[in-house]
């Protein structure tokens, strides 16, 4: 237990391996461990945002499908007032139609019964004619007795 | 062990005791022990050369096992230190704690090293006397005291000034009052002492009293085979419990080395 130089050379190389230690060991690692602990914590507050966006727009999301539910009862709606009014203009004008082809065939009747009772007339004319030859037992000429026969098919 | 002479207890063990000594200068003062400085600077030149090596290549993404675990002792330190030590700890109370720790630790490990196999091993290269414990030697752990007593010293002026430092000497702890002056620098001048002797005697009587066990427990075999057993057990079992007392010793050494330099950076 005797001392001498040994402490001052001891002494010596203490300094220099605490130097060497402040210099060259310490600080790249606790800057490598700062910069690991940086981007642990900006990976941690970039998840909390995530989620928080993911929230928001989940809310937003229900939002939009409640505007298209209420956009969509309203096309349907609209869709259906619409279809009762097209129905109702449709009715209108489907009678519209049949009047008009009543009122055609009617016409069209008219005209076939004037055009019957026109032939009727003209038989029973010429039965008429037929007839009253017959009674006469001779021939009528048509034209001579046609003042007649004209006014013979007028009062039938 | 010892050629030529008789071996006996007294020889084998003073052996074991010696330095190998190298005179720079006249007088007892101006010796070296070699072997104490030649085995810390090459324990400390592997374990920095180690750390530096590590931190070289350090990546702050994943590291790798390596890194992991210069890491976990490094995070280990600054843990500590961050409950002491209240300042600016990066810029040098942290980085000195690592250094005495890990410096301290590598030295005591060396008391796990099997003395008469390395004491062999040291015969090949012809160093008949060769410690491999450099905290064996008081003129390490003394080195290492004053060294962080001046440390001491050098931040108490820093941060305080020359005078707030007198100020604390004459003025603390018991008072202001004139009249306390001298009880105070007494109290302070004790504190002075007592802590380079308390820090440097406390590794060193440790480590030499753990040395002086294995040295004990090596001579059972001298007693033949049963003895050569019985020591070997009994030389595991000291070698697991100094596995204990060497961390703790280094852990405590580190400890006091940053309760000290905080206690010089914080006025009472």
């Amino acid at each position: 237990m005797n001392i001498n130089f040994t402490l001052f050379a001891q002494a010596m190389t203490f300094a220099i391996f605490i130097w060497f230690t402040v210099k060259f060991v310490w600080p790249p690692l606790m800057r490598a461990i700062e910069n690991r602990q940086k981007t642990i914590a900006d990976g941690l507050a970039a998840g909390e945002r995530g989620k928080r966006e993911l929230e928001l727009a989940s809310h937003r999301s229900a939002d939009v499908v409640k505007d298209a539910k209420q956009q969509a009862a309203d096309v349907i709606a609209q869709a259906e007032k619409r279809a009762s009014q097209i129905i109702e203009e449709a009715k209108v004008a489907a009678q519209d139609e049949g009047n008009r082809i009543l009122t055609g065939a009617k016409a069209e009747v008219e005209q076939e019964v004037f055009r019957a009772r026109e032939t009727l007339r003209q038989h029973v004319a010429d039965l008429a004619v037929a007839g009253a030859a017959k009674i006469l037992h001779r021939e009528v000429d048509a034209k001579t007795h046609a003042d007649l026969l004209a006014s013979i098919k007028a009062e039938l | 062990m010892a050629s030529g002479t008789e071996l006996t207890p007294t020889s084998y063990m003073a052996h074991h005791l010696t330095n190998l000594t190298s005179s720079v200068g006249e007088g007892a003062f101006w010796t070296l022990h070699v072997d104490t400085l030649a085995m810390s600077i090459l324990l400390g030149v592997i374990s920095f050369g180690f750390l530096w090596w590590v931190v070289r290549g350090a990546t702050s993404g994943v590291p790798g096992k390596r890194q992991a675990f210069v890491e976990l002792a490094i995070e280990f330190i600054d843990e500590q230190v961050k409950s002491t030590f209240h300042g600016d700890r990066h810029a040098f109370v942290a980085p000195a704690a690592l250094t005495v720790f890990v410096w301290v630790l590598m030295m005591n490990t060396m008391d796990l090293l099997p003395i008469d196999i390395m004491a062999g091993f040291y015969e090949v290269f012809g160093l008949h006397n060769w410690r491999s414990v450099p905290t064996t030697d008081i003129n390490t752990t003394f080195a290492l005291a004053l060294s962080v007593w001046l440390l001491m010293i050098f931040f108490n002026v820093k941060v305080k000034g020359l005078f707030g430092w007198i100020h604390e000497l004459v003025c603390t702890p018991f008072g202001k009052n004139p009249l306390l002056w001298p009880v105070n620098i007494l109290f302070n001048l004790v504190e002075y002492v007592s802590k380079p002797l308390s820090h440097s005697l406390r590794l060193y009587g440790n480590i030499y009293a753990g040395e002086i066990i294995f040295l004990l427990i090596g001579m059972w075999a001298a007693t033949g085979l049963v003895g050569t057993l019985f020591g070997t057990l009994l030389g595991v079992g000291w070698a697991i419990f100094h596995i204990l007392i060497v961390t703790l010793q280094a852990f405590i050494f580190m400890m006091l080395t940053v309760v000290y330099l905080s206690m010089a950076h914080e006025s009472h």
